[in-house]
């Protein structure tokens, strides 16, 4: 069933049919374990991805480092959760290396950002410094290339 | 000037395919679906394609060696055993390549006498029998049979084989019936040549591609080695069809002679092609197993539709084609195709433009978008259904 999450991975808009036969199991057991997988949250959601660009949103992403102090008793999870619950957080990580964590905030102004980091993020007990990097391009992001499609350049030959 | 009295009468008499007329109707037609075309539809891996570029940013623009770059024979010899445990010196037996085709026409020129019969099991890729004729051979078509899953069968061979047969081709894993041959089937053909002069040449092109079972080579049965020549190359397994690469292998003395045509003929295959695949070679088996589980999907996917609306279909366990029965409808497999197309928008090939034995089927690849396979099934089902309830009421 590990192959019904790698091709729904890569494309969530098959049909169950497709899913099915191109993973070797049945239409019903393929609905089935797709039920259970949202059940049991190891699918969390499906989402499309869209290059914003196209629609000329003026918008921004931007790629937070932060670095705060962990609690004695939760380590990081209390302060990531205090951090990750407002909606401007796209993603959220923790890191190894220089700092503790990256917080990922898109689809805003950059005077939201701002707003974001000065206001809410900044002043959270525990949060000891952020750095915030804009994001100029998007290139690539879940293995698509952001760039309008090359027209079909495939010529006709009988083989 | 009256062409027709200078131009070689041979060639003249060779027919163009015809399926031409399906292209031209599909280049003029916006939203057609093409499950025609039989090429992989990913792009070459990029650090096969970064190899080629490398090789021209270090200005290697040169010829090689006629018989190709000693890197590359060396990586195929250790290829083809790695992955077939098929043993070739590279020195001295296997040349480097324009495609597999480039293969098939040496060694049928290698071969072949004047009126030396060739075997040729249809239905099959269409080269082999004009490459025979231009060779001075004479094609003899052996249909093959949808009960039989397409394979040659002993019985088939021998009643094709007369006092005249010099070469038996071996399309096998075969485009477009995606039948193969394994390595029972090959002893009983090995049994039938014993004791013959007849050579056979294999096409193994897409011996990457044979889903649930590794393909096996003529050239691994001790009986064939010395009778068999191996043609393969780089375009299916490795998604390379534009890079025209590939090589011939076979016994020395046969490969000494090939060497000589290719030499003066070709002078030696693209250079920057050459060094992507070297890289290929190296570090692109991940690549092809990659390809291979996603043509599977696809594959599982199309056999169990088809079956479902209706097209019986046998499972095809290589190369990237199904190869459903269309006697059902009533139509030839042209007017099936042609039907199809005008009024659905998708494009198929008839069995028929792949030898005698190909009527009554249609050829479809599965090297297409999971999309495309999943939206050309559903206009299938809607084009038999509508078929179904003209005939109802004409009946």
């Amino acid at each position: 069933m590990e192959k019904l999450l790698e091709l729904l991975e890569q494309d969530c808009t098959m049909p169950v049919s497709a899913l099915a036969a191109a993973a070797g199991v049945s239409e019903e057991e393929a609905k089935a374990a797709i039920k259970e997988f949202e059940n049991d949250c190891t699918i969390l959601g499906y989402q499309a991805i869209i290059d914003w660009d196209h629609v000329r949103k003026e918008t921004v992403t931007a790629l937070i480092e932060v670095n705060v102090t962990p609690q004695s008793k939760d380590g990081f999870d209390r302060i990531a959760e205090r951090i990750y619950q407002y909606d401007e957080v796209e993603s959220m990580y923790l890191m190894s290396g220089s700092f503790d964590l990256t917080v990922i905030i898109s689809g805003r102004t950059l005077r939201e950002v701002a707003q974001f980091v000065g206001e809410r993020l900044a002043p959270i007990q525990g949060v000891t410094g952020t750095a915030t990097h804009f994001i100029l391009k998007k290139y690539k992001e879940k293995h698509l290339v952001f760039r309008p499609q090359d027209p079909e350049e495939r010529e006709y030959i009988f083989v | 000037m009256n062409y027709d009295n200078i131009l070689n009468k041979r060639i003249q008499n060779i027919q163009p395919s015809g399926i031409r007329k399906f292209f031209d109707i599909l280049e003029e037609m916006t939203d057609a679906i093409s499950l025609g075309i039989g090429e992989p539809d990913f792009v070459t891996p990029w650090h096969i394609r970064d190899a080629g570029i490398y090789s021209l940013e270090r200005g290697r623009t040169k010829y090689t060696s006629n018989a190709g770059l000693l890197q590359l024979r060396r990586e195929i010899a250790a290829y083809l055993e790695r992955r077939f445990d098929l043993r070739y010196d590279y020195a001295s037996q296997v040349i480097v390549t324009v495609g597999g085709s480039e293969g098939i026409d040496l060694a049928m020129r290698v071969l072949l006498e004047p009126g030396d019969e060739v075997i040729v099991p249809v239905p099959s890729f269409v080269c082999y029998g004009p490459l025979a004729e231009m060779a001075g051979g004479v094609p003899k078509y052996l249909p093959l049979k949808a009960e039989n899953e397409f394979r040659l069968t002993p019985e088939e061979l021998r009643s094709a084989i007369t006092d005249k047969t010099k070469v038996l081709v071996l399309p096998f894993p075969c485009n477009p019936t995606g039948g193969t041959m394994d390595r029972k089937d090959l002893e009983a053909i090995a049994e039938v040549l014993k004791g013959t002069d007849i050579m056979v040449i294999s096409d193994e092109i897409y011996a990457e591609l044979t889903y649930g079972h590794r393909h096996v080579s003529p050239a691994n049965l001790t009986d064939l080695y010395d009778r068999t020549v191996v043609v393969n190359g780089f375009s299916k397994s490795h998604a390379m069809t534009g890079w025209r690469m590939g090589y011939l292998c076979g016994p020395a003395p046969i490969i000494q002679q090939a060497l000589k045509l290719h030499q003066f003929g070709i002078m030696s295959a693209p250079t920057t092609s050459q060094y992507a695949a070297v890289e290929a070679m190296r570090n692109g088996d991940g690549d092809i197993e990659h390809m291979r589980e996603e043509y599977d999907r696809r594959r599982r996917y199309l056999v169990e539709n088809l079956n479902r609306i209706g097209l019986t279909c046998f499972e095809p366990k290589g190369a990237f084609y199904v190869f459903p029965d269309v006697r059902s409808t009533g139509l030839s497999s042209e007017e099936f195709c042609e039907k199809f197309l005008l009024e659905e928008k998708v494009a198929v090939i008839p069995g028929s433009a792949f030898g005698p034995g190909g009527e009554g089927f249609v050829r479809a690849c599965y090297a297409a978008s999971m999309k495309d396979i999943a939206e050309a099934v559903a206009r299938m089902d809607n084009f038999l259904t509508n078929l179904r309830r003209k005939q109802g009421r004409e009946g």
